[in-house]
């Protein structure tokens, strides 16, 4: 059984997503990263560059597979995680916390709500 | 059968570099020869005797495993083993002309590369090839823009090109590379294109299908007829990915299942070595309608013998002067050298030896029936693990894990060059393996020279270096 939070949304291509009100931070899923296997390489934008809902952001990359990673919603990137730059298996390790990649500042607060529940992702992936 | 790859002197260790063997510092007179700024007084080099030197390289090729040694059975790949005849043809000092000499001057070689230019023109039912591609993947390259050159000419802006979910890799760079938008198409339940699906993917955007045929589960799209004429109501091209041609070579024509626009990969199926980055060939060849659009020179034959021509609208060169000419040269010589019965014999053999192989392992081949290779699935094993326990048992395993239609895949093409002992080996290897206790799969290969690989530290730190590198480091 994998581990999906209830304190976050998800996508169905297997990104999450949390909220403070003024940016949301993404990630990938617990699934994702037991589905890809060991994580050796983490591509991701630069700060200030523009993402849009559902386009790809990034690369995810594992010895199994190459994954592009979709933006949850619109916005302005405002961090990367550099530490997966050195140290990529923290997206195995800790998928929800140490593993995030990206940090947004929203420019549509309605698209939040257009993800997936934590009780509908869990649905998908059973 | 037991086997024990050579391995030399210590566990583990890697037949040194010849650099580690001697160094041995040559004084070096070049005074007058060249300016002093490009000159040094002192070369390292290896100061090894002929002997020491023969047995360097081959205690290297005896820790390496080859189709010279056993079968290789990479699905997709068609590692056949080429015969040496055309290495003899090849390295003939006549082979050996300028690329700028005059016409006039190099009819035989021109005559060569006309000869081969109608060889495979009549192989795939083509009207035209350009044998000037350095690749498999450069010549679907140059298809998608011979594709691009057609609509252009007529005004016509079509933004996407049609590939199966289960296609190389290749085709969907070409296309994006060509700077069209991919459609990817799924499969139906058999395991061929899902002719609904293609109904609903194709518009007046299709400028091309790109299709394997057979497809890379080593299935023959029965539907192709239907297929080319849905394709061509909408008025985009049929483009054919030779990368599977050996299963039809000499029985079924390309050209005559609607296919507007092929590669050959001469590599497979013309047993011209297999470039590894190269020198290859990827010749391309049109029906009689893109013929203009083909690449620069191609080569015809007049009244007064044979000349280099440009195509009225050419996309111009993909690569230079003729293309790989030495390559052209070994896939010419086969060709000659089989004829027609020949490379209807070849196919026949490959398409009997996978089946027979099928026939023989214990895994589940969960499509078919198949013609020159077939997807297996270790089920609930992991496919990496059989393989790498497979090369304990002495032989090369197949493709593994792809296409991704399969679960497990393990991707098997023996070519029509194995005999059945050989094959027996195989099979022997493919059920022994996928009987083996969990850890001898998980620790597997042991008898080989370079033992299981680290793929996770290899991709997280590689070490690039042409230097051998301390451990310790």
């Amino acid at each position: 059984m994998f581990e999906i939070p209830d304190d976050r949304k998800y996508l169905e291509s297997h990104e999450w997503t949390t909220t403070d009100g003024d940016t949301v931070r993404v990630g990938i899923s617990d699934f994702a990263q037991d589905e890809l296997g060991d994580v050796v390489f983490v591509e991701l934008p630069a700060e200030g560059d523009e993402v849009a809902a559902g386009d790809e952001f990034g690369v995810v990359e594992s010895i199994k597979a190459v994954s592009d990673l979709y933006a949850p919603v619109s916005g302005t990137v405002v961090a990367v995680n550099e530490e997966l730059f050195d140290a990529p298996e923290l997206v195995n390790d800790d998928p929800y916390g140490d593993g995030w990649m990206l940090e947004l500042e929203p420019s549509d607060t309605d698209e939040f709500e257009a993800l997936l529940s934590p009780e509908e992702y869990r649905e998908q992936t059973e | 059968m037991n086997f024990d790859q050579a391995r030399f002197s210590r566990e583990d260790v890697y037949e040194p570099l010849l650099s580690e063997k001697d160094s041995t510092t040559v004084e070096v007179d070049a005074d007058g020869v060249l300016p002093d700024d490009l000159t040094r007084d002192e070369l390292t080099l290896p100061g090894l005797s002929e002997p020491q030197l023969a047995r360097h390289y081959t205690r290297l090729s005896q820790m390496n495993y080859s189709v010279e040694l056993g079968p290789y059975p990479l699905g997709s790949c068609t590692m056949k083993y080429n015969p040496s005849f055309t290495e003899d043809v090849a390295a003939d000092p006549n082979a050996g002309v300028h690329p700028d000499r005059s016409d006039r001057t190099i009819q035989g070689t021109l005559g060569l590369l006309h000869g081969l230019q109608e060889y495979l023109a009549d192989i795939g039912g083509m009207d035209a090839v350009t044998l000037q591609p350095p690749a498999g993947a450069a010549g679907e390259f140059t298809g998608i823009l011979i594709a691009k050159a057609y609509h252009e000419a007529r005004d016509d802006d079509r933004s996407e090109i049609i590939i199966p979910a289960s296609a190389h890799g290749t085709n969907f760079a070409s296309a994006a590379m060509a700077g069209y938008d991919v459609v990817e198409l799924p499969s139906d339940e058999e395991g061929r294109v899902d002719i609904e699906a293609l109904e609903a993917a194709i518009s007046e955007e299709t400028a091309a299908l790109m299709l394997t045929n057979p497809n890379t589960l080593g299935l023959f799209e029965r539907d192709i007829v239907e297929i080319s004429e849905m394709v061509h109501d909408a008025g985009g091209l049929l483009y054919y990915d030779g990368a599977n041609f050996n299963a039809l070579l000499g029985r079924a024509r390309p050209g005559d299942m609607g296919f507007d626009i092929m590669h050959y990969n001469v590599h497979k199926t013309f047993a011209t070595p297999h470039g590894g980055g190269g020198p290859g060939a990827g010749p391309v060849g049109v029906v009689d309608e893109l013929a203009e659009y083909l690449p620069s020179p191609m080569v015809r034959e007049t009244a007064h013998g044979y000349e280099q021509y440009e195509p009225e609208s050419t996309i111009g060169k993909v690569h230079g002067f003729a293309g790989n000419w030495l390559v052209l040269v070994k896939a010419y010589a086969y060709i000659a050298r089989l004829g027609d019965a020949g490379l209807a014999d070849a196919s026949a053999k490959a398409v009997l030896n996978a089946n027979y192989l099928a026939s023989q392992i214990d895994l589940e081949v969960p499509y078919g029936p198949f013609h020159h290779e077939f997807a297996a699935t270790s089920g609930d094993r992991d496919a990496a693990d059989v393989a790498k326990r497979m090369l304990d048992y002495g032989v090369h395993p197949p493709t593994t894990k792809w296409p991704e239609l399969v679960s497990q895949a393990m991707l098997t093409e023996p070519t029509e060059v194995e005999d059945k002992a050989s094959l027996d080996d195989l099979a022997h290897a493919f059920n022994a393996a996928y009987a083996d206790s969990d850890e001898a799969l998980e620790t597997a290969p042991s008898k080989t020279s370079a033992r299981r690989i680290d793929q996770v530290s290899a991709a997280r730190n590689p070490r690039l270096s042409w230097q051998s590198l301390d451990d310790s480091e």
